[in-house]
């Protein structure tokens, strides 16, 4: 799967599928999962249909057909949302390692 | 127009030697599949950062990798990542990370099974070397325990 094609071009994989959608969303948006698993779907077919090696299957998905303005932010500076400081950080990380210690399987 | 996200990378990155991409020119080795997907045990595998429960946040040149239970919930996953906008697939780690819908597909029978365990490492590698030498054999080894015949790299 990939979401930069000209990444996936450069490293040459044997077999890609390419989703024209920004970064961090290779499998689709959140909480639609008849979109993700179209998707998905469409990658596992990849997986009888590719018999030449290099190839991009480019899928038809669309992010939001009325802005295409993504593409000019996406992976640009100020893109980033800011990182939380180191200690607020550390404090995320033992809040999430108490919330399992306690926590049912 | 899809991003060009090489020379973005130079651009974002400017202010450090720039970065030495992998360009493979020779025609990649295709492995043909032995039977149809509806018949292989298919392994997912993300760059995305995802980890289970309790297991140990990822950090910068991490090369470590996590496993996760095929049947894990999505409440017992988190991701962290530090080169992409995490708030989506930390909502929803199926954006990154399609446990879930695999699971599903596994159900309707578009592949022959899900293997278990999932596996997911933080892409954010700078050594090329680092990924080839130490973690990429690592994954092979655990595919190989786990019987996969396919295996579903979704980068991030």
């Amino acid at each position: 799967m990939t979401s930069a094609i000209d990444i996936t071009r450069a490293v040459n994989p044997p077999r890609a599928v390419f989703l024209n959608f920004p970064l961090g969303h290779q499998t689709g948006k959140p909480d639609q999962p008849e979109l993700q698993r179209q998707i998905v779907r469409h990658a596992m077919r990849a997986f009888d249909t590719i018999d030449q090696p290099g190839t991009i299957v480019e899928l038809p998905f669309v992010w939001d057909p009325n802005d295409r303005t993504w593409e000019t932010r996406d992976y640009t500076k100020g893109w980033m949302p800011e990182r939380p400081a180191r200690e607020d950080a550390d404090l995320i990380e033992a809040e999430r390692q108490s919330r399992y210690r306690d926590s049912p399987k | 127009m899809p991003v060009e996200y090489i020379p973005r990378t130079r651009e974002l990155y400017s202010d450090f030697t720039p970065y030495r991409w992998v360009v493979n020119e020779d025609t990649p080795p295709l492995t043909p599949l032995k039977k149809p997907i509806a018949k292989c045990s298919v392994a997912l595998i993300s760059s995305g950062g995802v980890m289970y429960r309790d297991q140990p946040r990822f950090h910068r040149e991490d090369a470590s990798y996590r496993r996760i239970p095929k049947d894990a919930r999505r409440e017992d996953l988190n991701v962290w990542h530090f080169g992409y906008p995490t708030a989506d697939a930390q909502r929803d780690p199926n954006c990154v990370f399609p446990l879930e819908r695999m699971r599903e597909l596994e159900a309707d029978r578009t592949i022959g099974a899900l293997c278990d365990p999932a596996l997911s490492f933080m892409g954010g590698i700078y050594s090329a070397r680092k990924v080839r030498d130490e973690l990429a054999p690592r994954i092979v080894d655990e595919l190989q325990a786990a019987h996969a015949d396919a295996f579903y790299l979704v980068p991030a």
